[in-house]
């Protein structure tokens, strides 16, 4: 179902409004000011490489899959292989269960947002703690994440004030400073009293067998560095084949995520500490997860959703995320890419309006760091949805009636006669009769004016005018 | 066996059997551009513009004197690395070195107000230090404390990220972790409002020797 | 040699804004141009395609290739129906050899107005005067697919008596988007008021696009606002003198 109630809840809320636009506003600044071509020159040809990469690696990705295995293996790490986000929580919990582990810490992950693995790991008696500072808002206000980079874009300093005041039971603090150190304080300690650190994964890198984490507050480090146990979990589209390949990659990412030209921490991890290094994980574990990826994978055109680097840019610039939010999306991944993704891993029949949300303005596609061609894949999906799903018979048969129109010019002409002749107007039209007011008409006049009719449609006037020129 | 059949779905979608290569990806790296006696500049200047601090040491004691005078009698923790011995940072009043056993370090890191470190490589470019992770630099110092001072040579900074993979193509090869630090901690995840400090420092000085 | 273009004026245009049609001739015949209009001439196809009905679309870009295959130059007041018809026949037509031929060969001698006029007919100043204040509103396609940013401004520039004033928001869209202004009509009038919101606060008196279907949504939005600002076509606006 549509979720057209949430949606109109969402924007009649003045004050989330304000705060959704405003913060992607700001996170589309900085990205343009970090690609000017005066700071960033080689931001386009980047963008073409990072796409020939990722269509690379896809195209072997069971090479490098089976490489990164080995070089994971290599350094005393090991690589666990889940076909349903199901299976890499049970592997969680059962290394959990065999470690005695009582105290996860969690880096931001939204792949680990798909296991649902908070709650899993909650109901047997573990305590999971998310570390980002905007996912600990999250958590605590017992949310999912808003949006791909900033999960609690959505909420204000005085949201966040009320938030703590309730959870933590502590004095209103509204100073976001003020608020980052109480956050600090809290999670300084289950760092250093945890027992199993979980973390995503930005990128694999398949000729190193290394795990890449991006990021800005140092949580990452620390949950993948105190706890004596790291699981990265990881989607299997996460691969590129070589560390080098990362100079491309990091600059595109920061910029348009956030508008740095790195971000403040970049961790290429691979494996468990070694030997006579001072700390580190005593042991390392990475879960590459399928959940539905190699669906995507069979058709060259579609293959390009996987593509993504999670930056969010997309989101940042689309009108209509920037309008509806993050929730109304039905699933982990919102925005453009959330509305390409969704519909592809999990089958066209669940959420079929998704591709429909999109005004198709092509804004996603101009910002997106690899090129995926996201407007082509709404209009792709759209297209199975019209063939594939069976919903929509009055659409169906309108669209049927209007090939046939517009495809007899006698009858085509005549349509809009029908038009002038029932609704007369000089002026914007503001109201409609009861009986003129229904289906597309009504939901247009809902939101503003409809043109007046005009008494004659061009190719009236142009017969008119040649046979006055004549 | 999942393995075994996550492998064989993803064959099928790609249409090929297994494979014992693929074809080189395309290449793509830019190499240095950032003539040598340029770098501490851009470097500097990068790192100024994250609101971090730079100092550029005449001699190693210099170097010394300036730490010093950042950590005005503040306690500190120090890496293993041979530079700072050779600055005499590591005999500093309150700053503990040499430190290889494990738990101690920890609670030092965990307790000091300074972190005192070298760095492997620096670029230039983006203002980043690449700390390898090793018996003589622990993960940790970096990262725990409030404060992060790091005193590198000048032959070790790069223009950038391409060189850095030139210089160093497989950096698993020596280290379980390479982490490149540019600028210091910091979000922006309460209404995109800049903090410094969040779980890292919130504070960096980097000394150029 | 005559000069000789065909107008594909799109069905919004015939049906619901016809006087752009007739300000587009004008102005193509005020800088000699030879025109003719096929009267056979429907839709581009792209409210169907838009929507997922290719099998439908197809119907309709048949029609179009039929009624436009001799033309010379097709000249269109929408950069969304031109783009229909340069970038999204071949997909439609995939696996059709004969017709992608066919596509191929027409998609080169489609223009949207504004860049037929500088592009084609070389002309800037059309010799036409209006006094307004006017803003300009860039219509997706015509910017993201066609990428045409400078043409319509350049022309208005040579307007007498017209100040162009920017926007800051010229390249965000004005939330028409096809059957997305009814399916989600909520989303697409928010995002109308954020646009004319951007609009007013030009001061301009006078929104100009290229894409009537645009300035549809946005002098409904105006309209509906009470907001004494009025739209025209690039067209209308060249051919006042």
């Amino acid at each position: 179902m549509t979720p057209l109630v949430q949606i109109r809840e969402t924007i009649a809320n003045a004050g989330l409004q304000q705060a959704i636009y405003a913060s992607t506003g700001r996170l589309m600044d900085k990205r343009r000011h970090a690609v000017a071509p005066e700071v960033f020159p080689d931001y386009q040809e980047l963008r073409s490489q990072a796409n020939l990469l990722k269509r690379h690696t896809l195209e072997h990705l069971d090479f490098y899959l089976e490489q990164f295995e080995n070089n994971v293996a290599a350094r005393g790490g090991k690589v666990i292989w889940c076909r349903t986000p199901g299976e890499v929580a049970d592997f969680i919990l059962g290394l959990a269960r065999e470690r005695e582990a009582r105290l996860v810490v969690k880096s931001k992950s939204m792949t680990t947002e798909e296991l649902h693995l908070n709650e899993r790991l909650e109901q047997h008696g573990l305590e999971a703690v998310e570390t980002d500072l905007g996912e600990y808002i999250i958590q605590l206000a017992g949310q999912r994440p808003y949006h791909i980079v900033a999960p609690a874009l959505h909420m204000t300093r005085y949201d966040v004030a009320d938030l703590f005041t309730g959870k933590l039971r502590i004095e209103k603090e509204t100073a976001p400073e003020k608020q980052t150190l109480i956050a600090r304080g809290v999670l300084r300690q289950k760092f250093l009293s945890a027992d199993i650190g979980i973390s995503g994964a930005n990128f694999l890198v398949a000729d190193s067998g290394a795990v890449v984490l991006v990021e800005n507050e140092g949580n990452a480090r620390l949950t993948t560095s105190a706890p004596p146990i790291h699981i990265a979990v990881a989607g299997i589209e996460k691969m590129i084949p070589r560390a080098q390949d990362l100079a491309v990659f990091l600059r595109l990412l920061g910029s348009s995520a956030t508008g740095q030209a790195l971000t403040v921490y970049t961790s290429f991890l691979a494996g468990p500490r070694r030997p006579l290094e001072l700390d580190g994980p005593d042991e390392f574990y990475v879960v590459l997860l399928d959940g539905g990826r190699t669906r995507l994978l069979a058709d060259a055109e579609r293959r390009q959703s996987l593509f993504c680097i999670r930056c969010g840019a997309c989101l940042n610039h689309c009108p209509v995320y920037r309008k509806i939010g993050g929730h109304n999306y039905p699933w982990v991944y919102s925005g453009p890419i959330g509305a390409i993704i969704t519909p592809q891993f999990h089958g066209i029949d669940r959420d079929p309006w998704l591709p429909y949300a999109s005004s198709l303005c092509g804004a996603c596609a101009e910002v997106c760091p690899v090129k995926i061609d996201i407007p082509k894949l709404l209009l792709d999906l759209r297209a199975d949805v019209t063939t594939r799903t069976r919903r929509g018979l009055a659409e169906r048969f309108a669209f049927r009636m209007y090939a046939w129109l517009a495809t007899s010019p006698a009858l085509f002409g005549f349509a809009g006669r029908v038009a002038a002749l029932l609704a007369p107007s000089n002026t914007w039209i503001k109201r409609l009769p009861w009986f003129l007011n229904v289906g597309p008409v009504a939901k247009w006049i809902s939101q503003r004016d409809l043109p007046p009719p005009p008494a004659k449609s061009f190719r009236r006037l142009w017969k008119e005018r040649k046979r006055h020129a004549a | 066996m999942p393995r075994e059949e996550m492998l064989a779905n993803i064959r099928a979608a790609l249409g090929c059997a297994s494979r014992a290569t693929a074809t080189a990806p395309p290449v793509y790296l830019r190499g240095s551009r950032i003539p040598r006696g340029e770098r501490i500049a851009v470097f500097f200047d990068c790192i100024q513009r994250l609101s971090g601090k730079t100092h550029r040491a005449s001699s190693p004691s210099d170097a010394c004197a300036y730490v010093a005078a950042v950590l005005e009698g503040r306690t500190a923790v120090a890496s293993n690395a041979a530079l700072l011995d050779e600055c005499g940072i590591t005999r500093l009043p309150r700053v503990a070195s040499g430190v290889y056993e494990r738990p101690r370090l920890r609670e030092l890191c965990a307790s000091s107000d300074a972190g005192i470190t070298s760095a492997d490589f620096a670029l230039a470019d983006t203002g980043s230090l690449v700390m390898i992770s090793s018996p003589r630099e622990a993960r940790m110092i970096s990262l725990l404390p409030p404060l992060h001072l790091a005193v590198v040579s000048e032959q070790s900074i790069l223009s950038g990220l391409d060189e850095l993979f030139e210089t160093l193509p497989h950096p698993a090869g020596q280290s379980s972790s390479m982490v490149l630090i540019t600028g210091p901690s910091r979000t922006a995840d309460i209404e995109q409002i800049l903090v410094r400090g969040v779980h890292g420092p919130g504070e960096i000085h980097v000394v150029v020797v | 040699m005559p000069k000789r273009a065909s107008l594909f004026v799109t069905c919004v245009v015939d049906q619901v804004f016809p006087s752009v049609g007739l300000a587009m001739a004008e102005v193509l015949e005020r800088l000699g141009w030879q025109l003719d209009f096929p009267e056979a001439q429907t839709c581009c196809g792209q409210p169907a395609f838009n929507s997922g009905y290719r099998a439908q679309a197809r119907k309709v870009a048949l029609h179009f290739l039929d009624v436009f295959r001799d033309a010379e130059y097709i000249v269109v007041p929408s950069g969304s129906c031109t783009s229909m018809i340069s970038h999204h026949f071949e997909e439609l037509f995939a696996g059709d050899s004969a017709r992608l031929a066919e596509t191929h060969a027409l998609a080169p001698r489609v223009y949207e107005f504004s860049r037929f006029l500088t592009e084609v007919a070389g002309a800037e100043d059309v010799g036409a005067r209006m006094d307004a204040v006017a803003t300009y509103h860039d219509s997706c396609h015509a910017l993201r697919e066609l990428h045409i940013k400078d043409a319509p401004r350049r022309l208005l520039r040579k307007v007498r008596g017209l100040e162009l004033r920017e926007m800051d928001i010229a390249d965000e869209c004005c939330g028409f988007g096809g059957t997305f202004s009814v399916k989600f009509a909520d989303v697409s009038g928010a995002m109308a008021r954020t646009k004319i919101d951007s609009i007013a606060r030009t001061g301009a008196g006078l929104v100009v696009s290229i894409d009537s279907s645009c300035l549809m949504q946005i002098q409904g939005a105006l309209s509906r606002a009470g907001l004494p600002i009025r739209t025209l076509h690039l067209a209308e606006v060249l051919a006042s003198r």
